[in-house]
């Protein structure tokens, strides 16, 4: 066992038991900081397996503002404790026959793929990388854009007050 | 030399899987989101893994634009919770539950 894979085991079982304490939470905030500790897991695989660019990304995108609006919204909203079941049974049924079948799949797939071939180490400078990503994929990185404006504007308006609301504040 | 890529496959796959049964179980929206990232972050780990595999850039490309989409998802998605937790007052995605104010009362 070399050096990277046990990096790699350690790294593996600090994202499954933060991402598995992040969802079993009831305190949001809770989740949202697990999240964030298995989100830094994530990125320092990313780097491991050779994209440094992608592990800068998952920190500064991931961690830090998705997971930051995420805290934004859990302040903002007055969210009452339920005094129900974490997981309701009724919702337990589909999970289990969909956890059942996928695992059954993640069963064979593995089975199948090559026995033994490790990964060799490699790195995608972010030069490269950048280099690439806009001679090949120059119009999906248009699209993106274009993408990430429509969220801006949708969001802005889905979330404006409706207009009576704003005349009841002024008078 | 790091791990078989079977080894990535499974890690992103019982990532994957933790971010469904968020999805599926839980009541709550802001929840039910944060599992759908959780979904995205295994795919973008499956698709590094896979371009180490086969020393090919597309995959760490097609990751970046799965962070680019669960960016402008979570956005919606939060400015979406906000818009029903004005009318409703509750997030719990069972609206029948919590009495709904608008509802007119015939």
């Amino acid at each position: 066992m070399t050096i990277y894979s046990a990096i790699f085991y350690l790294l593996a079982a600090l994202i499954i038991a933060t991402t598995a304490l992040a969802i079993t939470r009831r305190n949001l905030v809770h989740a949202v900081v697990y999240l964030v500790i298995s989100f830094f897991g994530s990125a320092l695989l990313f780097f491991l397996l050779g994209a440094p660019f992608l592990a800068a990304l998952e920190v500064i995108i991931y961690a830090g503002a998705i997971m930051v609006l995420f805290l934004f919204i859990v302040m903002m909203l007055r969210i009452e404790e339920s005094k129900r079941r974490i997981f309701p049974l009724s919702q337990w049924i589909p999970a289990a026959v969909l956890c059942v079948i996928y695992l059954g799949m993640l069963a064979v797939i593995l089975s199948g793929i090559e026995g033994d071939m490790r990964l060799e180490t490699a790195v995608a400078v972010p030069a490269a990388f950048s280099m690439w990503i806009f001679r090949h994929g120059w119009l999906a990185v248009e699209i993106a854009s274009l993408i990430l404006l429509v969220a801006l504007i949708g969001a802005l308006h889905i979330g404006r007050r409706p207009a009576a609301a704003d005349k009841k504040e002024a008078q | 030399m790091i791990v078989p890529y079977s080894h990535v496959l499974a890690l992103a796959g019982i990532v994957f899987l933790m971010g469904m049964v968020c999805t599926v179980t839980r009541r709550n929206l802001i929840m039910i989101l944060l599992g759908l990232e959780i979904m995205l972050n295994a795919g973008a780990l499956a698709l590094v893994g896979a371009s180490l595999r086969w020393m090919s850039m597309d995959g760490q490309a097609m990751a970046l634009f799965i962070i680019v989409v669960a960016a402008a998802e979570v956005s919606v998605g939060l400015a979406l919770i906000v818009c029903v937790y004005r009318r409703t007052g509750s997030v719990d995605p069972n609206f029948t539950e919590t009495a709904a104010p608008e509802k007119p009362s015939v």
